[in-house]
């Protein structure tokens, strides 16, 4: 079989599709070109381009110092960005899997996010990594860890569902004035692809997204659930449910006027989210809701998540352990039935 | 540069070492009149580690201190009355009330706060050594670590980050014998904290924490080497600490005769007596000095005394460059 025939270009070339990872990259390099400030530091990321390729060739094109691969040390990478954002760089540290960021909790907590607050010395960091399962990671390849972060005042988080938001939200990560730590849902990385800007945009932090106005009920949701909210959406469409799906985007801070303004129209809300029960940011969005608008709940609350027990490591007990459409779709019939 | 200090210089270092254990002996009285906010550290036997470590920086260098390094802090132009102001917790302290102790730090002058949690500066003064080297600064930055902050893995990983990249670093290890209330020997297996270097591919020196001009003449060699682009060195100042671990502590694990040894080897009464047998000062040219740090002393006291306490609602600021989240949002009620 003979190789296929490139075609040829055309005068205007048709608006190119890219990945979530893709997306992530884009955004990397046109903030690196934009602003000599800006610069990486992560394990593996220079020549190998990163664990899942996030920095593919973004060493060939600024070099080693820009693209700085380091030892295998959370601490050391997080560390040297806290000090080189004091020194007015705007360090993107990489963790090859979000799991690894415990490593790094002091000098996140503790150094980065009360720097602004203790002594007026601001720390414009991120550091991003791939969070999230699916993949058959096991308990230590497939961790949700934005709840222990979203419980640190000085920081923002911020996990994008789709390449475009994956690419706005990396580079207001990147200009924005505080510590921000940008989960990457790993299980997105090549399965959802979308044609992008041409022109420079941001998406902006502490702004969730409508995905899908509905009236029935508010599925509060980020990552890669919005996916799983939009297919159990479908199926409770046929069912004569509507269903609104909001993305929420950024953890912290939390968008409580969006959150607020589809709920006091739905008047039912399930929280969704692939991180365990206990703490996660649906028990802070279920207290926000019954504090701030009560009296426009018509039902209680209900939260799908992941159970309270590390991430299992078979498929069919992955599989078992996290949300998926089906579980969606009966929490939601049974608050419509409420 | 030359080696050699200057009478003039070598006076400095003096002044320096005796507003140190000045200073901190009018914080002790406020303490005792319940004044100071929090606990107090004190440097007492170590002020000559401080001070002739950090007199080896540069304008542009860049310190991270600890809580018992007064003298550094000091030594990068300071002023006593910032440190009143801190440790009594005033609205016009250099962290407006939200932090107390040595916890505060301006990187444009030279001065990067260090955390209650020991070890970590080591990784953030790598960082900011690695953006000085990358804006084409040729700083240095200094740091220090006690004996029992070098069981800490950001020790560990801060060093072993700043010799794979050659960054120009100067860690004093400040082997003072004690963290809180556990011995050398109890933190360690190894014969010396100098020791711990050759893990990391880089040089140490141990040095006699107490003569100032041999911390001094070491610093400015780990000072000269980083700046020359070799690396970091590790600097192994042996000291005591004379107090407990901080004032309420009354060091009673401490072996008495060893108190009484080192009490003979106090740093500033060595220094004021090398100054005097080799002519570089009289005895009364240092007594004037000290009068004259106990005058500006009692100057600075009665201006943080007199300053005003933080407003409350102050509490709230500065978290975020663009402010917090509203704390008490409003209740949206239901039109039924």
């Amino acid at each position: 079989m003979s190789d296929p025939i490139p075609e040829m270009p055309t005068a205007t070339e048709p608006a190119r599709e890219r990945t979530y990872l893709e997306a992530i990259r884009e955004a990397l390099g046109e903030e690196m070109a934009r602003d000599e400030r800006v610069f990486l530091l992560g394990e593996d990321i220079g020549v190998y381009g990163g664990a899942f390729q996030a920095t593919d060739g973004l060493q060939a094109r600024f070099g080693e110092e820009r693209v700085l691969d380091t030892p295998l040390s959370e601490t050391a990478i997080v560390g040297a960005a806290v000090g080189a954002a004091m020194m007015g760089m705007r360090p993107v540290a990489e963790m090859q899997f979000a799991d690894f960021i415990s490593c790094a909790f002091d000098i996140l907590t503790n150094f980065a996010a009360k720097s602004r607050y203790r002594t007026g010395v601001g720390v414009p960091l991120v550091v991003r990594g791939p969070s999230g399962g699916g993949v058959h990671g096991g308990p230590f390849h497939s961790q949700n860890p934005e709840a222990y972060f979203a419980h640190t005042p000085g920081l923002k988080i911020v996990q994008p569902s789709t390449p475009h938001d994956a690419k706005g939200l990396l580079k207001a990560a990147i200009r924005d004035e505080d510590p921000v730590i940008f989960f990457e849902h790993k299980y997105l990385y090549r399965r959802v692809r979308e044609v992008l800007p041409e022109e420079d945009y941001i998406v902006p932090i502490g702004k969730a997204a409508v995905k899908r106005a509905g009236r029935d009920l508010s599925i509060l949701t980020y990552g890669a659930m919005v996916w799983t909210a939009l297919d159990a959406a479908r199926t409770l469409e046929s069912e004569g449910i509507d269903t609104e799906i909001l993305d929420l985007r950024t953890l912290f801070p939390l968008d409580e006027e969006t959150i607020l303004a589809s709920v006091a129209k739905t008047n039912r809300a399930l929280i969704l989210h692939e991180a365990t029960r206990t703490g996660g940011i649906g028990a802070e969005i279920a207290a926000v809701l019954s504090e701030r608008c009560f009296e426009y709940l018509d039902a209680p609350l209900v939260r799908v998540t992941a159970p309270d027990t590390p991430v299992p490591f078979a498929p069919e007990m992955e599989a078992f352990f996290r949300p998926n459409a089906e579980k969606v779709c009966r929490a939601a019939r049974a608050l419509v039935a409420y | 540069m030359s080696s050699a200090l200057t009478p003039e210089r070598k006076i400095d270092i003096y002044r320096l070492l005796r507003l140190n254990r000045s200073v901190e002996e009018r914080l002790v009285h406020l303490y005792r009149q319940g004044k100071i906010v929090g606990g107090l550290y004190r440097s007492l036997g170590q002020e000559a580690t401080s001070v002739g470590s950090a007199f080896a920086l540069e304008r542009g260098d860049i310190l991270g201190p600890l809580i018992r390094n007064l003298g550094s802090v000091l030594a990068m132009g300071i002023a006593p009355r910032e440190i009143f102001t801190q440790f009594l917790a005033r609205g016009n302290s250099p962290t407006g009330g939200k932090e107390g102790i040595l916890h505060f730090g301006r990187p444009e002058e030279g001065l990067v706060s260090p955390i209650s949690m020991l070890g970590t500066l080591i990784p953030v003064m790598a960082g900011i050594a690695l953006a000085g080297r990358m804006q084409g600064k040729n700083i240095v930055a200094m740091t220090f670590i006690g004996d029992g902050g070098t069981s800490t893995g950001p020790f560990h990983e801060g060093l072993n980050f700043a010799a794979v990249q050659r960054l120009p670093l100067v860690v004093v290890a400040e082997n003072n014998g004690w963290a809180y209330s556990t011995p050398f020997r109890k933190q360690t297996a190894a014969r010396s904290l100098a020791d711990r270097a050759a893990g990391y591919g880089i040089p140490a020196e141990t040095i006699d924490g107490n003569d100032v001009e041999a911390v001094y003449e070491a610093s400015r060699r780990a000072v000269e080497r980083a700046r020359a682009g070799e690396g970091p060195t590790l600097l192994e100042a042996k000291t005591y600490r004379m107090k407990g671990h901080a004032e309420h502590d009354g060091q009673g694990y401490v072996p008495r005769e060893e108190l009484e040894d080192w009490s003979r080897r106090d740093p500033i009464d060595l220094y004021a007596r090398a100054l005097v047998a080799t002519a570089v000062a009289t005895p009364e040219t240092l007594a004037k000095i000290d009068g004259r740090i106990s005058e500006q002393i009692e100057q600075d006291v009665a201006h943080a005394l007199a300053s005003p306490a933080p407003t409350p609602e102050n509490a709230l600021t500065g978290v975020y460059a663009g402010g917090l989240p509203e704390f008490e949002p409003a209740i949206i009620r239901r039109d039924w």
